[in-house]
């Protein structure tokens, strides 16, 4: 490995920063504003409005409009998911799943992928100017529920003149909001595809959370969330937020393949805190490269949103309650190696689908990739969308 | 009207024969014809899904699967059935009473830790069992142990007694004693001989169990 060793205590907004602020009212997609004639009812008791979405759509929309596809994002994911995303200057996340002739097929389905509420690549979140104040919400945003993103990309939905999902698709939090999907509009969704994913989260993943903002908000510089006001940018904190999610979305041994106890460019250990080992410098550099393109207060919301995300307590304590008579078809996904999101939370979640009488599939796939796996290649995985979209589409007459 | 096993001893149509002929295994014909059409069932220990396609094209059933082994799922997954990775022995008991018209167990039951609470939950969650099994009892079987004194391996069983999945084996005047002591009726039942096809007469079991080199069964709660 040969990543650069970044210089962490810079507290200045870089270049990169000032392109993803830019984004984040202004993005390189299309967006749809809903006005004070449509506002958001948040479950924290206020309406937002008025407030924007941001989205990409590939492949066209069939005359029957029933062949739309809706991606849902995982936490520091975005509505680029299979084009050059405007800020990194990278493939899309999943360039590997969604095109012409891969699994999530776009010259047969109309693919749409949108930023999440909170999020900060052009649908309204933290960093947006708040129109009542000329200046960024910052913490003035109420805080948002996976619910409220889901209602949010539901009017999007309408607002393409979208009466029916042929599938919701998604994995980590992207699964969480299809799992939403399905409970709250479950005729207007056919088919869903939870990925890694689990109907609540868990103590370990919200205490994993609470270490990252609290890094956030340790950092000097991210000043009670008023960072964007006075110009500085809590990069430390993010970066060491970023550093420590990161390791739950390996395994220990994909780190130990990758990695092992390799030294970074040198031959000793220099008895210092340097980045001697390999791994060292590639969580410095993940975190690094994270700062650039994300905003600190959308990783406090987003992240708060997959804390409170418990579907089973929305339906007194009885998840099979949550899809009670439900016609949607369902297909779960784990990865052996994901400890983050393991095969049991899956399989809770498989449990309560077959004691709602849904029809359901469950694969657990081998990996040692650990949460990511659903990011990466893994053949298993798109033999399964490839086959499960197709039978959907079967099932509903799409070509 | 005419009685279970006469039932049975049904021609294939056509179109399972042609089937048949491309490579279906006649015990999963023979279930798929116990099956009324468009019922709801579910199979357990779907291997790749061969069956749950056969009753959804031929049947009209709206088929689902457990199945145990990490291929079988995927690929059947990948063809777009409904199928669980899931462990007959425990994930029975997560599905709730009458949830099937029909589980099926074909060829399964002797690879259960606890077969007789997997047919008790088989008659739990489905209104009707269809079970399928090797027939321990069949004459090549006993001959294997008289003559040669080893355990018996056949085409269908080629397994090893020390490296197989088979751990509960048992006959067919074994299988008719448990489904008494599980308190289910006996609707059909059907052997196989040794070239797949059902014996077609009607036999007293002490014939059966020498005859047939596997066997089906349809069982229904009593009462």
């Amino acid at each position: 490995m040969s990543n650069p060793v970044p210089e962490l205590s810079d507290s200045r907004p870089d270049a990169a920063i000032t392109v993803a602020r830019a984004e984040a009212d202004h993005p390189h997609s299309a967006v749809v504003t809903f006005g004070a004639d449509r506002p958001l009812t948040l479950d924290a008791g206020t309406d937002l409005s008025p407030f924007q979405i941001a989205y990409q759509t590939y492949g066209t929309l069939n005359a029957a409009r029933s062949n739309a596809v809706l991606l849902c994002h995982a936490l520091t994911g975005d509505q680029h998911a299979a084009n050059i995303n405007p800020v990194t200057g990278k493939p899309g996340w999943w360039e590997t799943m969604v095109g012409p002739g891969k699994p999530i097929d776009t010259e047969r389905f109309f693919v749409i992928a949108s930023n999440v509420l909170g999020g900060c690549m052009g649908t309204t979140g933290p960093s947006s100017l708040n129109p009542l104040t000329g200046q960024p919400y910052g913490l003035d945003l109420p805080v948002l529920t996976i619910r409220d993103m889901v209602r949010a990309q539901s009017m999007l939905i309408d607002h393409l003149g979208i009466e029916r999902l042929l599938a919701v698709v998604g994995g980590s939090m992207g699964g969480m909001q299809v799992l939403q999907w399905a409970a709250s509009y479950p005729e207007r969704v056919f088919a869903a595809m939870p990925i890694a994913t689990g109907a609540r989260h868990s103590a370990q993943n919200i205490a994993y959370h609470e270490v990252g903002r609290q890094a956030i908000m340790a950092d000097p510089d991210w000043r009670g969330g008023r960072y964007l006001n006075e110009g500085t940018s809590p990069r430390r904190g993010l970066s060491v937020a970023r550093m420590a999610a990161h390791i739950t979305y390996m395994s220990d041994s994909s780190l130990h393949r990758k990695f092992g106890r390799r030294l970074q460019d040198r031959d000793g250990h220099t008895f210092s805190f340097d980045a001697d080992f390999q791994v060292e410098s590639y969580l410095r550099y993940q975190g690094e490269a994270f700062v650039g393109r994300f905003d600190a207060n959308s990783y406090l919301y987003v992240t708060r949103a997959m804390d409170y995300f418990d579907l089973a307590a929305d339906y007194g304590g009885v998840l099979a309650n949550a899809f009670k008579g439900t016609k949607t078809r369902f297909c779960l996904v784990s990865f052996t190696s994901d400890w983050l999101f393991p095969t049991a939370d899956s399989r809770a979640v498989v449990h309560a689908l077959n004691a709602a009488g849904a029809p359901v599939s469950f694969a657990e796939v081998e990996s040692d990739k650990g949460h990511d796996a659903f990011l990466l290649e893994e053949p298993e995985l798109f033999a399964i969308t490839r086959g499960f979209l197709d039978s959907a589409a079967r099932a509903t007459g799409v070509a | 009207m005419m009685s279970p096993r006469e039932k049975l001893a049904h021609d294939l149509t056509m179109r399972e024969a042609a089937r048949a002929a491309s490579g279906t295994r006649v015990d999963l014909l023979l279930i798929a014809q116990m099956v009324t059409p468009g019922s709801r069932v579910l199979d357990v220990g779907s291997g790749d899904g061969e069956l749950l396609e056969l009753l959804a094209t031929t049947r009209g059933c709206d088929a689902r699967g457990i199945e145990l082994s990490r291929e079988g799922v995927n690929a059947g997954v990948a063809r777009g059935l409904a199928i669980i990775q899931g462990d007959a022995d425990i994930d029975l008991a997560d599905y709730p009473d009458d949830s099937f018209d029909y589980v099926i167990l074909s060829q399964t039951i002797q690879a259960t830790r606890r077969p007789k609470w997997v047919l008790e939950q088989m008659l739990r969650v489905g209104r009707r069992a269809i079970i399928s099994f090797p027939n321990f009892g069949f004459w090549r079987m006993r001959m294997d142990l008289l003559l040669n004194g080893r355990m018996p391996s056949t085409d269908n069983l080629p397994y090893s007694w020390h490296d197989t999945p088979n751990i509960h084996f048992c006959t067919i005047r074994d299988f008719v004693a448990l489904v008494d002591e599980v308190g289910a009726r006996i609707e059909s039942a059907a052997a196989l001989d040794a070239s797949g096809h059902p014996v077609r007469f009607k036999m007293p079991w002490w014939v059966w169990n020498l005859l047939g080199e596997q066997a089906v069964f349809l069982l229904t709660r009593k009462g």
